[in-house]
C-alpha cells in the first residue's frame, strides 16, 4: 500500500515541470480516431451560452472524433463546465439560461425541435465534480439506476453490473458487498461508482466535469487509468484544472480563456503540441504556469 | 529510557471543581429558601424561580472571579440555556404525570372491549368502555391520512421540483392555512358540505375537516425536507436519462423518506387531539360504528369531552382514562412511524 503510493507520488512529482508535460503527452501511443462502431463522433458549431444577460461562452466550435479523449483546460470561470453542460443539454436547467449554435451527435443536432432530451442524455453520459451516488440505493442498485430511470430492459443484469464495475475499476473492491450502501464507499470509490453508473446505459460520449478535483492522488490515478481504458469504446471530454492530468489522459487539449468577457476557445491541438509548441502566447503562459 | 504513559483526562472536571459546583448548587438552594422565607414570595413556583436566579448569578460571579469576563458570560448563557431546557421539560413531565396518576385507576381490560352504548355516565367503571372512541379516532386518522398525505406531498413537490408560476401564491396560501383555527375548518365543512349535501353527521365529515388542518403541516414540512436534498442528485438522475417525474420518484423521494415520515407524524400530531371540528361534524355516537360515511362516530377527544361534561365521579375517571389511552395511542403511532421511517433499505 505504502509503496504504491510512493511510486504514484514520484510520478506526480516528475511531471510537475512544464517541459515534461509534453514528454508525458508524447509517451502515449497515438490514437487512430474514428472507429466505425463508435459512430462518427461529436461536433459543436458556434456554441454560445448565456446566464440571463451574462454572456458566458462565445462561439465554441470543436470536433470530438469518436474514441478520443479531449481535455478542456483553462482558468476558473472561463466556461468549460458550461460548455460541456450545453453538450448534454443540462445547461437548460439553470433558470435564465440560453444558448446558440449547434451540437451535432452523429451529424444530428441535439437541440433540433422534436428531439427526445432523455435519449440524448442516454447517449451522452456525465460524471460530476462531486461524487453523487444515490443515497437510498445500494452499490448494485446505483450502477443499474440509469436503466430503471430510463426504463430500459436488459437481458442479464448481473453481467452488466460486473462489466460496468470492472470497466470503472471498482469490481474487485466491491464485488463482495454489492448490497452495501453507496455512501459507505470512500470518495474515490464513490466517483468510480458514478462512472460505472454512467457506463451502464452504454453512452457514446462521456462528459467528465473535473472528476478528480475532490479526490486524493491515488484515486485520481486510478480514475485516469479507467479513462484510458474507456476511450477504446467511447468519446470522452474531460474538464480539468490539473495540467498533468490533461497531459496524461488526453489525445487533444483545448484551452479556454475569458478576458473579462465571455469565455472563448483560444486553441485546440493534439495534447503533446499544446504542451510543447503552443501557437498562442496566452496558451503558453497558462501551460507553463505563468497565470491561472 | 522508557516512559510508561497512563491514560488521563486533563480536560475533565477536578474534584475541586466538582466541590465548587456542588457548593454553588447548595448555596443557591439555601438562598432560594431564605428568599421565600424572608420575602412575600410564596409557593413552589417561588422556590423554582429563586433557585434558578440564584444559581445563574452565583455561577456567573464565581466564574468571573475565577477566569475573567469571557468565562462569566459563558457561564451565564450556559445556566440560561439549562433553565430554558428545564422550564420546557417541567410542564410536559407534569402533564404526563398527572394523566398517568388520574388515568391509571380507570384503566381495565373491559375498557378496550366495550363501548358506551349500554352504559350511562353514572354506571360503575366495569360497565362500558371506549372501544367506540378508539376505533373512531383510528378511522378518522386513517381517512385524514389517506386524503392529506398525497395532497400535502404533491403540494410540496410542486413548490420544490416544478417551481411553476403559482409557487409564490401557493406557498403563501399554505402558510396562511397552517394558522387556520380548527373550529373554522369545522364550520367550513359544516356549512359547505354537511348542511347542503350530506345532511347528516358522519366520521367522514370529521376526517374532511382534519384533512384541511393536516395538509398545510405536511406540505410545509415536506417542502423543507425536499429543499434539503442536494441538487446534485436531481442532476445525476437527469443526466442518466431520467425524466423529471422518474428522477423525483426514484431518487428524490426515497432520499427524503425519513424526513417525509416526520412530516406525516407532525401532521398526525396536529390532529390527534383535535376536538372542535369533531364536536361539530361527527355526531359522537356511543356505539362502535364501522361505517365512516353514515351515522355518528365516536372518537377519543369527543369521549373525553363528553365524560368530563357528565360530571359524575365515574365519568370523570373515565375521562382521565380516556386521556391516558389517547396519549398512549399517539405514542404508539409515533414510535411505529419513526421505526418505519428510519429502517435501512435492505436487500
Amino acid at each position: 500500500m505504502t509503496t504504491s503510493h510512493e511510486s504514484e507520488n514520484q510520478e506526480m512529482q516528475t511531471s510537475v515541470k512544464p517541459s515534461s508535460l509534453a514528454d508525458v503527452a508524447n509517451a502515449k501511443a497515438p490514437k487512430v480516431p474514428g472507429t466505425a462502431a463508435l459512430g462518427t463522433g461529436l461536433e459543436t458549431r458556434g456554441v454560445h451560452a448565456w446566464f440571463g444577460k451574462h454572456h458566458a461562452l462565445s462561439n465554441i466550435s470543436l470536433d470530438f472524433a469518436a474514441g478520443t479523449v479531449t481535455a478542456l483546460i483553462g482558468p476558473s470561470g472561463c466556461g468549460k463546465s458550461t460548455f460541456i453542460r450545453t453538450i448534454n443539454r443540462m445547461h437548460e436547467f439553470i433558470p435564465g439560461a440560453a444558448m446558440a449554435g449547434e451540437v451535432l451527435l452523429d451529424g444530428k443536432d441535439v437541440y433540433a425541435p422534436g428531439t427526445d432530451v432523455t435519449k440524448i442524455r442516454l447517449q451522452i453520459g456525465m460524471v460530476f465534480q462531486k461524487p453523487n451516488p444515490f443515497p437510498s440505493m445500494t452499490i448494485g442498485e446505483n450502477v443499474l439506476s440509469g436503466l430503471k430511470l430510463a426504463q430500459l430492459k436488459v437481458e442479464n443484469k448481473d453481467d452488466l453490473l460486473e462489466e460496468c464495475l470492472e470497466r470503472a475499476g471498482l469490481w474487485n473492491e466491491v464485488k463482495d458487498r454489492l448490497g452495501a450502501h453507496g455512501g459507505s464507499l470512500s470518495g474515490g470509490q464513490q466517483q468510480r461508482l458514478c462512472i460505472a453508473r454512467a457506463l451502464a446505459v452504454r453512452p457514446q460520449v462521456l462528459l467528465m466535469d473535473e472528476p478528480c478535483s475532490a479526490l486524493d492522488p491515488g484515486s485520481t490515478l486510478r480514475i485516469e487509468d479507467t479513462i484510458r481504458h474507456l476511450s477504446d469504446t467511447m468519446t470522452i471530454i474531460i474538464v480539468t484544472h490539473n495540467m498533468q492530468q490533461a497531459a496524461r489522459v488526453s489525445d487533444y487539449t483545448a484551452f479556454f480563456l475569458s478576458d473579462g468577457g465571455p469565455g472563448q476557445m483560444i486553441e485546440v491541438a493534439p495534447t503533446s503540441e499544446i504542451f510543447s509548441r503552443p501557437q498562442d502566447s496566452r496558451t503558453e503562459s497558462y501551460v507553463t504556469g505563468r497565470f491561472g | 529510557m522508557t516512559m510508561t504513559a497512563t491514560p488521563s483526562k486533563p480536560w475533565a472536571a477536578s474534584a475541586k471543581d466538582r466541590a465548587i459546583d456542588g457548593a454553588i448548587f447548595v448555596g443557591s438552594l439555601l438562598s432560594s429558601y431564605l428568599l421565600v422565607f424572608l420575602t412575600a414570595l410564596k409557593g413552589k413556583l417561588a422556590y423554582f424561580v429563586c433557585f434558578f436566579i440564584a444559581y445563574a448569578i452565583f455561577t456567573t460571579v464565581f466564574k468571573g472571579i475565577q477566569r475573567g469576563n469571557a468565562a462569566a458570560k459563558d457561564a451565564l448563557v450556559n445556566s440560561l440555556v439549562a433553565i430554558g431546557a428545564i422550564v420546557t421539560v417541567i410542564p410536559a413531565a407534569s402533564i404526563l404525570l398527572t394523566v398517568l396518576q388520574k388515568g391509571l385507576p380507570g384503566i381495565s381490560f373491559s375498557l378496550f372491549t366495550n363501548d358506551m352504548s349500554l352504559a350511562t355516565p353514572t354506571d360503575p367503571l366495569s360497565n362500558g368502555g371506549l372501544l367506540h372512541a378508539i376505533t373512531g379516532t383510528l378511522t378518522l386518522m386513517v381517512l385524514a391520512l389517506i386524503m392529506s398525505v398525497p395532497i400535502g406531498i404533491l403540494t410540496a413537490l410542486y413548490l420544490t421540483e416544478i417551481k411553476g408560476r403559482f409557487t409564490g401564491p401557493i406557498r403563501f396560501l399554505v402558510q396562511a392555512m397552517s394558522g387556520v383555527p380548527s373550529i373554522v375548518a369545522g364550520l367550513f365543512i359544516l356549512s359547505a358540505i354537511l348542511y347542503p349535501i350530506t345532511k347528516g353527521y358522519s366520521g367522514f365529515m370529521g376526517a374532511l375537516a382534519l384533512t384541511i388542518l393536516m395538509i398545510p403541516t405536511i406540505a410545509r414540512t415536506s417542502e423543507e425536507v425536499l429543499n434539503l436534498i442536494p441538487n446534485d442528485l436531481r442532476e445525476a438522475g437527469t443526466a442518466l436519462g431520467g425524466t423529471q417525474w422518474r428522477t423525483v420518484a426514484m431518487i428524490v423521494l426515497p432520499a427524503a423518506r425519513s424526513g417525509l415520515v416526520t412530516a406525516v407524524i407532525l401532521g398526525v400530531a396536529r390532529i390527534a387531539g383535535e376536538t372542535a371540528p369533531i364536536l361539530l361534524l361527527t355526531g359522537g355516537g356511543d356505539k362502535v360504528n364501522p361505517n365512516a360515511f353514515t351515522g355518528p362516530m365516536g372518537s377519543m377527544p369527543y369521549y373525553i369531552w363528553k365524560s368530563f361534561n357528565a360530571g359524575s365521579p365515574e365519568a370523570i375517571t373515565r375521562a382521565w382514562a380516556g386521556l391516558l389511552v389517547l396519549v398512549g395511542l399517539v405514542l404508539i403511532l409515533f414510535t411505529t412511524a419513526r421505526f418505519l421511517g428510519s429502517r435501512k433499505v435492505s436487500k
